[in-house]
């Protein structure tokens, strides 16, 4: 039997960012998905004597984090007195009548297998992201997913720009190297 | 125009690729990387793989927490963890 373990010192180094996306996608809102992740690592530590083993350790955070997230929606909804559903209208005379049809397909949103594509993306990335050394990852996020400017990041991390490039590339190579296999 | 070289070596290109990349190229350093690529295989891959990079990670809409937030989190869980193992 698998039997997972927990170790929650490692929990924010390998974790944080994934459920940071996980988060931000569902809420929208970078703060609130910041406190929901710090939430969610201290619930984990709770309720760590009810870990069975028979997850992974991240399965189990995530599952910790959807709970957080659903709360956070039942919350905000209970302010608001209840629940409301909009519906919005096309006010086009072309298609009067046809507004149940209307509803039933949305050719503006995402289909379920695109966002599932996505998620799955999302999820190989950052796993490669966790596979590389810890400057090149943090080096590479600051410039590619947080798009700092290359002087902000020099100067944070007190490196000089050519220096930042070779990181960048090394980091660039590796990642395409590591989602090759299933994504390029 | 003769003090302009043309023809670069594969480090120079990739690193114009990379800047590309960020949008950070100018437009001679894109041509040369151009006239590069015409002859040059190997660069011609690198240069297609870490286009596909950009456009996967641009679609994926990954997010990740910057450095500051991260350090923050990891002070507060090392205290509740602190707690925690006293417990």
């Amino acid at each position: 039997m698998l039997n997972h373990q927990l170790n929650p010192n490692n929990w924010i180094d390998l974790y944080s960012d994934y459920l940071f996306n996980y988060t931000i996608s569902r809420v929208n809102d970078r703060e609130i998905a910041q406190d929901l992740v710090q939430d969610t690592f201290l619930a984990g530590l709770k309720s760590m004597k009810n870990f069975k083993g028979e997850a992974s350790e991240r399965t189990w955070l995530i599952s910790i984090l959807k709970r957080k997230i659903i709360d956070y929606y039942r919350k905000i909804n209970s302010n608001k007195g209840k629940a409301e559903i909009r519906i919005t209208y096309n006010e086009d005379s072309e298609s009067e009548g046809d507004w149940l049809e209307e509803r039933v397909a949305d050719p503006f949103d995402k289909t379920a297998e695109y966002t599932i594509e996505n998620e799955e993306l999302g999820d190989a990335i950052h796993k490669c992201l966790n596979k590389l050394p810890e400057k090149q990852a943090e080096v590479f996020k600051m410039k590619t997913i947080l798009g700092y400017e290359t002087e902000i990041i020099c100067n944070e991390l007190n490196i000089t720009a050519s220096n930042l490039w070779v990181i960048i590339h090394r980091a660039r190579t590796a990642m395409a190297d590591c989602l090759k296999e299933n994504w390029f | 125009m003769s003090n302009i070289k043309f023809f670069i070596p594969c480090d120079e290109a990739n690193h114009t690729c990379d800047k590309s990349q960020y949008k950070e190229a100018t437009f001679l350093e894109k041509i040369k990387l151009n006239i590069h690529l015409i002859y040059c295989k190997a660069c011609r891959k690198y240069t297609k793989n870490n286009a596909l990079l950009t456009k996967k990670i641009k679609i994926s809409k990954v997010d990740c927490l910057d450095k500051n937030t991260k350090e923050a989190m990891k002070k507060d869980f090392e205290n509740a963890l602190k707690e925690h193992s006293i417990q």
